[in-house]
């Protein structure tokens, strides 16, 4: 898309968005998601059982989940810890959430406060990724037949089989909504244009912070915090 | 007496059932057999048995299995508890009865029910790991095991146990392989007291209404027969002096059932999971179809240029 944005006659400014290690960060979050819903989708549904030959069969699935979960949750915690303080709320999110129906129409982003780093949607993404992949990490635990052992040794707590019933419940539960969830993610990345650039090369336009997070802008701008770019259309 | 099971023949006979034979398969759907095998099932009496432990020493035999040396904790439980390799356990009760004022030694055979609906084949996601042949038995195909631990959670009576040297799923099989060739489960054969018995279901269901009116005969009126209807009866069953307190045996479920939470799980919860998914992503197929793309204009890269002050 920065044919579109960028291109014509002019150059353009650009603003970093995300930060080398934030990208890496973010990047080994995202891979081992999508292992874990194909590994997690393989055991959830027999017709799906078949995902788990991604993998080298059932069993490497099952000794394998656990583990990949392992890797999430501590790239998932530098993530929020990163992020953390540009996701609490604010009230211009009650304004945008009251407004909803312009967010989602393409064009109609004129009646929209203007934002900081992320919107309430984003936000909302944030905040239930966090209470689900903690919930997952939990119940997770609770259904790890090799490693409950150490936890149960290390915590001195012994999960009845009634819990861990429910665990197996919350466990499918929370990641049916952590998936829908990523999907809301991942098409809100694609749907607004220009977005993904911010994840891949660490920059978004000048234009697109003008037109999704003005107030972050205005802010990158005062501390000078822009590139005066020289991106040609090529690019 | 119960007429014992003759001793096999020198000869090698075709197993009398296999996979033509099963009624369910986990993780799978199979067509049932058109004719159903003679159900059959294994009867534990418990007011006969003595707790010698033939049956525990037998099944390790049979099956080639190796319990590790314990530890007495001053009980007569050895070992503790069902394990990957103890696949029937015997538990011990003393139980003081308020009615007669008498110490009872309730000694209950543990292990697999081979329910006529099993709870770990219902929670199984791996396909053929668990699987039910016509004739009742319950048997897990460890090829097919993956040692997710979910017949644990599904199982109405704790029986399965997981490996952590294979980490496969272990318990017992009622001998399908012994019930294959004619003969009756290894625990049956080596019983002194006929304790335990194995023939069709409906000869055990016979056999046990003739010990349980001798129990009444003797005193206990509340004898009767364990076959619980919550799993829609079992192929392992106990003649109780105590029927009406299942519980007194080492916590026997009084009620068995698949727990609510699994059934949920490995019912509706399925297809409601599939269905969130299937309609997220369909939104955002709808959603772009109908807005098209969120594009960034060229006025707001001008703006935005305009508001870094720089030339544009």
């Amino acid at each position: 898309m920065s044919d579109q944005t960028q291109g014509g006659a002019h150059e353009h400014i650009r603003v970093p968005r995300y930060s080398g290690s934030a990208r890496i960060n973010h990047w080994i979050v995202a891979i081992s998601f999508v292992l874990l819903l194909l590994s997690g989708l393989s055991l959830f549904h027999p017709s799906l059982f078949w995902l788990s030959g991604l993998f080298g069969g059932g069993a490497t699935v099952r000794w394998l989940h656990p583990w990949i979960g392992v890797v999430l949750v501590i790239g998932f915690i530098g993530l929020f810890v990163r992020f953390f303080w540009q996701n609490l709320p604010e009230i211009t999110d009650f304004v945008w959430l009251a407004r909803i129906r312009h967010v989602l129409r393409a064009n109609d982003e004129n009646y929209l406060p203007e934002l900081g780093k992320y919107n309430a949607g984003q936000k909302f993404v944030f905040w239930s990724q966090t209470i689900l992949v903690g919930t997952l990490f939990v119940t997770g635990v609770g259904l790890w037949e090799a490693g409950l052992g150490y936890f149960e040794t290390t915590l001195g707590f012994k999960a009845s089989i009634e819990q861990k019933r429910w665990a197996a419940v919350i466990h499918a539960s929370a990641a049916v909504l952590a998936i829908a969830i990523w999907i809301i993610h991942v098409y809100a990345a694609i749907w607004v244009r220009g977005t993904i650039s911010a994840m891949t090369r660490g920059f978004v336009t000048g234009g697109w912070g003008w037109r999704h997070h003005r107030k972050w802008l205005r802010k990158e701008v005062g501390r000078g915090h822009i590139e005066r770019s020289r991106v040609t259309a090529a690019e | 007496m119960f007429p014992p099971i003759p001793n096999p023949t020198a000869q090698s006979a075709a197993a009398k059932f296999g996979e033509a034979d099963l009624l369910r398969r986990s993780a799978s759907t199979v067509t049932p057999p058109a004719k159903r095998q003679t159900e059959v099932a294994k009867l534990i009496d418990v007011s006969k048995c003595i707790g010698c432990k033939a049956c525990q020493t037998a099944c390790l035999e049979w099956n080639e299995l190796h319990e590790d040396i314990g530890v007495n904790v001053g009980v007569y439980d050895n070992p503790h508890d069902l394990t990957p390799n103890s696949w029937t356990l015997m538990r011990f009760t003393e139980y003081e009865n308020p009615r007669s004022g008498n110490l009872e030694w309730l000694i209950r055979k543990d292990g697999c029910m081979h329910c006529e609906d099993p709870g770990c084949l219902k929670a199984c996601p791996a396909p053929g790991a668990i699987v039910q042949y016509s004739n009742g038995i319950v048997d897990f195909i460890h090829e097919n095991c993956i040692g997710c631990g979910y017949c644990v959670k599904g199982c109405p009576f704790n029986i399965p146990r997981i490996s952590q040297v294979d980490h496969k799923a272990y318990k017992c099989t009622l001998c399908s392989d012994r019930v294959a060739v004619g003969q009756g489960p290894a625990c049956q054969k080596a019983c002194p007291t006929q304790a335990i018995v194995f023939g069709s279901k409906d000869d055990m269901k016979q056999w046990a209404d003739k010990r349980i009116a001798d129990l009444k005969s003797r005193g206990f009126d509340k004898a009767g027969l364990y076959d619980p209807p919550g799993v829609g009866g079992t192929h392992v069953m106990y003649v109780l002096h105590h029927a009406d307190e299942p519980h007194l045996y080492a916590g026997l479920p009084d009620t068995p059932r698949i727990s609510p939470v699994v059934e949920a799980w490995k019912g509706v919860g399925k297809y409601a999971g599939m269905a969130v998914i299937a309609l997220t992503a369909a939104a955002g197929v709808v959603h772009h179809i109908l807005q098209g793309a969120n594009r960034v204009s060229e006025t707001d890269e001008e703006n935005a240029d305009r508001l870094a002050g720089g030339k544009s």
